[in-house]
């Protein structure tokens, strides 16, 4: 059971936490601006090559480096959504996917040229884990990295319930032409949803980075995943993304667990769980778990 | 001279290139109520969106308290004293019923908002146990009250409303038509399109006809009901029914 928690449920939960951080922008652009943003896991990527700049250039420590790879992810987000995503607004939603398609690849072509192709990493060497009851040894990037998503769903739910912002996203992804009608500023709703997707992608792949390591198709990697959870939380609705990701990410490391003496699933296929739960989800329950949108 | 709140001359309008609506003329003054009927395809509504700039504009103009509002954005409309209450989808269904009554306060606050709210509350006295549920999940008598109290709450001078009375059972028909002569005695100017042609025309000031995006018939409320063609061709029935 120790084994199980130490090396299997926490590692799941801070992975779930990196997916439910990224799947909350996919399902707010998905409930805003109707369309799948193909491009996310790249913003992802963007702030984790941002981080690392600054972890190089001041040696401070990644989580420090946060506020620097989040400006840097809005300011991506925004300037594409000016220069690629606006000027295609009032065509078929299609036209924008393919669009963010494109922007994936740009967005990762500059990142090599810019940071190279190699995978780098922010903190070198081996950490010592921290342990809890002489029993539970829990990596402290795990710590934080699911302390910090905790704070992070608070502060989301605050925001989107609370703040006249938060209802008046909520308002454009229930009916943007009545939000029109009622005088609410969609152009507006629009920019603070890149600001607020492009941030916790950010975030996310600064996590990423701090887990693992940092590489071009780092965000890319973890687009279906992603979207997987956007589904299963319902999409439109960030905070079932959220209940998504973590749950995506928690089967995914548990059924390689070996719960009757093997394996249930060998670890290499570990990245077909979210594909299955992706395609049983919209056969079963479109809606997802939290009735968000449907496709 | 009662002031001319909304002037719309030789206004076309449609989808694309291609006209819906034609040289409408109307004229509302402070407190007036004007309601627009013809049959399906009339162009009741494109009239109506098109005011509240939801169409493409071909030709003429719109006129707010003498100034020209075609080219200002939708949103920006509400500020200017304008609120409108579209015919189907017009409340947030996710949104409590107090989320949607707050939205409506957003583009233009009103003077007080705790007064406005009280004030929303005695009209729509039916909403008060229900501020904590999702708008969605209302009747279609209580979303109606949802929408119109959304769009009261910025303390508009012209309200616009579409097909208000849509589906509804008799008894919110009743009070909906019942609920617009309150409203419009708090000073409030409204047109209104309606499919309900007769109670519509029973509470109008004044009545405008539109057949095939066209001018038809003008004239008070009275007038349009005592007049045979238009008993005849629009409200289905005969002289002296």
């Amino acid at each position: 059971m120790i084994e199980f928690i130490n090396f299997y449920l926490i590692p799941g939960i801070t992975l779930g936490s990196i997916y439910a951080l990224g799947a909350v922008g996919i399902s707010m652009i998905f409930g805003i601006l109707r369309f799948a943003h193909f491009a996310h896991g790249d913003l992802m990527t963007v702030g984790a090559y941002g981080a690392l700049t600054v972890v190089w250039v001041t040696g401070i420590p990644p989580l420090f480096a946060i506020p620097f790879a989040v400006a840097l992810a809005i300011i991506a987000a925004l300037s594409c959504d000016r220069l690629f995503y606006k000027p295609l607004r009032e065509l078929p939603t299609i036209y924008t996917v393919i669009a963010s398609f494109g922007v994936a690849l740009i967005l990762r072509s500059l990142i090599q040229v810019i940071w190279g192709t190699e995978s780098q990493v922010y903190v070198k060497g081996f950490q010592k884990p921290l342990v809890y009851f002489d029993t539970f040894r829990i990596a402290t990037r795990h710590v934080q990295i699911i302390a910090s998503t905790v704070v992070i769903t608070g502060l989301l739910h605050v925001f989107l319930s609370y703040s006249r912002m938060g209802r008046c996203m909520r308002a454009v992804a229930d009916d943007a032409s009545l939000a029109r009608v009622a005088g609410i500023d969609t152009d507006n709703v629009i920019r603070w949803t890149w600001i607020i997707g492009a941030a916790l992608a950010a975030i996310a792949g600064v996590f990423v980075g701090l887990d693992t390591d940092v590489h071009t198709n780092l965000g890319w990697n973890m687009l279906l995943p992603m979207f997987a959870a956007a589904l299963l939380g319902g999409i439109g609705k960030p905070l079932g993304a959220i209940t998504g990701g973590l749950i995506i990410g928690i089967v995914e490391e548990c059924v390689s667990y070996p719960f009757f003496g093997e394996a249930l699933l060998s670890p290499s296929y570990k990245s077909a769980v979210a594909f299955v739960i992706m395609i049983a989800l919209l056969i079963l329950r479109p809606q997802g778990l939290f009735k968000g949108r449907l496709l | 001279m009662t002031p001319v709140v909304l002037d719309v001359q030789h206004l076309s309008a449609g989808y694309g290139t291609q006209a819906i609506i034609e040289q409408i003329n109307l004229q509302l003054t402070e407190k007036e109520i004007a309601v627009i009927v013809g049959p399906n395809g009339a162009g009741k509504s494109t009239l109506l969106k098109q005011i509240f700039g939801l169409n493409q504009h071909l030709g003429g103009d719109i006129r707010f308290n003498g100034t020209s509002i075609v080219d200002i954005k939708t949103s920006a409309l509400v500020p200017l004293g304008i609120s409108a209450v579209p015919q189907s989808s017009n409340v947030f269904p996710t949104l409590t019923v107090s989320e949607n009554l707050e939205i409506g306060t957003y583009a233009s606050p009103p003077a007080d908002k705790k007064i406005a709210r009280e004030r929303m509350l005695a009209l729509f006295p039916d909403l008060a146990g229900k501020l904590g549920q999702a708008a969605g999940e209302l009747s279609g008598g209580q979303r109606q009250m949802v929408a119109i109290g959304r769009a009261l709450m910025s303390e508009p001078t012209l309200l616009l409303l579409d097909e208000p009375t849509a589906g509804l059972s008799p008894v919110y028909l009743e009070k909906i038509f019942d609920l617009i002569l309150q409203i419009r005695d708090t000073g409030v100017t409204i047109l209104m399109v309606e499919q309900n042609a007769r109670q519509a025309l029973r509470i109008a000031d004044t009545g405008y006809v539109l057949a095939n995006g066209r001018h038809a018939h003008t004239g008070t409320g009275a007038e349009l009901l005592a007049n045979d063609d238009v008993r005849r061709a629009f409200l289905g029935g005969s002289a002296g029914q």
